[in-house]
């Protein structure tokens, strides 16, 4: 397996407080990863800071590094914005923009430089998301007009047509009914064959299901990392065990 | 747990209807307040369909020529509204035009690219703009913009009295409050779909430009309609700037009197009570109410169909 993102001894501070301790943690190509642990652990943090999302907030700050592909993406004449065209995110709650389905996908494209055929993205894009056959006849319609779970998938075709190296993962399914979150489970699965996937989740089962690595942080911290069928069978730490049984989070 | 509930007052062992002597009487204190807001409203609407009804009344006047001829010179009976009209919708037009995209601009500095602490600094010291009373306004455009209008385009082709000087500083005028309502509506862009923009690489611009505005496109329209009601009813400015004597022109440069304008003028000097002209500025009156309603209640429905639900 080869490693494609290695946080090295990661700090970062909103204002004051210090939400990631010491974090270092590596996440492999063609894999899912999974983030898990209670709210406010800090595993969202974690996962904004891999495309440079939290330079955004203000009064935030950080130290160590993230290197992906063997670059070092905080350094100081690294520009934030080519790291997320490299590294794409897929949020909570699905956030369409207010334009067509077709708009969708090729606006992330064009500001990226497309030159290719359009046509050929989407089509390819949607049928990679498994959404063209049910939107293939309304590509000109609003996407806020698609369920919930087709706005999800939509976001997610909207991220893989500027063709990233990881994606990123924000509890993708937590405003979906359980057949959506099948459908996206079964999507992201699939979608391991060509990009690296960083998920961060609130639901064990689901990091258990569709996950290969598992990070559980506490507390801005990582308590345990390893494979995900070891992490959940056999936890090396206490914490680890009370928090996969259910014992408090 | 026992003791604290007999800390109150009353006990609370009815639960009966109570008169709540204060909240009846607050009740009808506000209630009274809101009833005079719409006695005064009533009143106006009452006391220009009135005059206007008089206007009407006189033999040489008809609705159809009012809305229809082409002059307008009360002294000679010549009662057709659209010289003025034309004036109107000119300076309000070129006051907008000038205006809104301006506007968007400050906007989308203010709402997309400063931090918090400073938009606290920049935004009173443009409604201090708002501030500034219309007749100042007025001078400035007769004292400054006409004579830098002249310079650049010719004293032969700029008259001293134009529309173009009274539009762009109708335009200043209206500036504030098409900032604060394109940046309400900007602002008001749910965060999520800023974070999904940069998520895909775009810069602040890429964002500001291919999302928030689109985003936002009916809180512009609303503002920009808004805008055109209140340059359609500003009164001081053009009565300095625009010249004095209607002219059915569509030359910016070139004087033409507009509905408030002659208002003013009629208002100000001898016409005797209930004259033809005095009964004339009821109806303009009541034309420029209908206008600036019919504008605000189009900008109001703009903004509550496309709220954002968030």
């Amino acid at each position: 397996m080869k490693s494609i993102i290695q946080i090295k001894n990661f700090n970062f501070f909103y204002g004051e407080s210090q939400a990631l301790h010491d974090v270092t943690l590596d996440f492999n190509e063609n894999q899912i990863s999974a983030l898990i642990g209670p709210s406010g652990c800090g595993k969202t943090t974690l996962l904004r800071c891999i495309n440079r999302m939290n330079d955004l907030i203000d009064d935030t700050r950080s130290e160590g590094n993230i290197t992906i592909h063997e670059k070092n993406i905080y350094l100081a004449e690294v520009d934030p914005v080519e790291v997320r065209r490299k590294v794409g995110m897929v949020f909570q709650k699905p956030n369409p923009f207010p334009k067509t389905i077709w708009d969708n996908i090729v606006w992330g494209a064009k500001i990226n430089g497309y030159t290719g055929n359009l046509e050929e993205l989407v089509e390819s894009t949607l049928t990679r998301t498994a959404l063209w056959d049910e939107v293939k006849d309304k590509l000109h319609t609003n996407a806020l007009f698609l369920s919930g779970g087709q706005q999800q998938r939509l976001c997610i075709a909207r991220a893989i047509a500027i063709k990233p190296d990881v994606i990123l993962m924000d509890e993708p399914t937590s405003a979906l009914d359980p057949v959506a979150t099948a459908r996206i489970e079964s999507l992201i699965t699939e979608l391991k064959k060509r990009y690296s996937i960083v998920i961060v989740t609130h639901n064990m089962q689901q990091a258990g299901r569709i996950s290969d690595c598992t990070s559980f942080l506490l507390n801005g911290v990582v308590v345990e990392h390893g494979r995900t069928k070891e992490i959940f069978l056999n936890p090396k730490e206490k914490k680890t065990e009370e928090y996969i049984s259910g014992e408090f989070g | 747990m026992a003791d604290s509930t007999t800390n109150f007052s009353q006990k609370q062992a009815s639960l009966e209807k109570k008169t709540r002597i204060g909240e009846s009487l607050i009740h009808v204190v506000l209630f009274a307040c809101a009833l005079c807001s719409i006695f005064t409203t009533v009143g106006i609407v009452v006391i220009l369909a009135s005059q206007s009804a008089l206007f009407f009344a006189d033999p040489q006047v008809t609705l159809l020529g009012f809305f229809t001829s082409f002059e307008w010179q009360p002294s000679i009976g010549k009662f057709g509204i659209l010289p003025l009209l034309n004036a109107t919708l000119l300076t309000s037009f070129i006051a907008v035009v000038f205006a809104t995209p301006f506007a968007i601009l400050v906007a989308i500095f203010l709402s997309e690219f400063t931090k918090p602490r400073i938009k606290a600094i920049i935004k009173p010291i443009l409604e201090v703009l708002a501030g500034i009373p219309s007749v100042v306004y007025g001078y400035f455009a007769v004292g400054t913009v006409t004579p830098v209008l002249q310079r650049v385009f010719g004293s032969d082709t700029v008259e001293f009295y134009n529309t173009a000087s009274a539009g762009i500083v109708i335009g200043i005028l209206i500036l504030p409050i098409l900032i604060t309502m394109i940046d309400d509506s900007l602002t008001s862009v749910p965060n999520n779909l800023r974070e999904a923009s940069f998520g895909l690489g775009a810069t602040r611009l890429q964002t500001s430009f291919g999302v928030v505005i689109p985003g936002s496109f009916s809180g512009i329209a609303a503002a920009f309609i808004l805008g055109f009601s209140r340059a359609i009813g500003e009164t001081m400015i053009v009565a300095l700037a625009a010249g004095a004597g209607s002219a059915l022109t569509w030359n910016p440069f070139r004087g033409a009197e507009t509905m408030t304008g002659y208002i003013v003028r009629i208002s100000g000097g001898d016409i005797s009570y209930n004259s033809i002209d005095y009964n004339s500025i009821f109806a303009i009156g009541l034309v420029l109410f209908l206008a600036t309603l019919g504008l605000n209640i189009i900008s109001r429905r703009i903004v509550k169909k496309y709220q954002w639900n968030v």
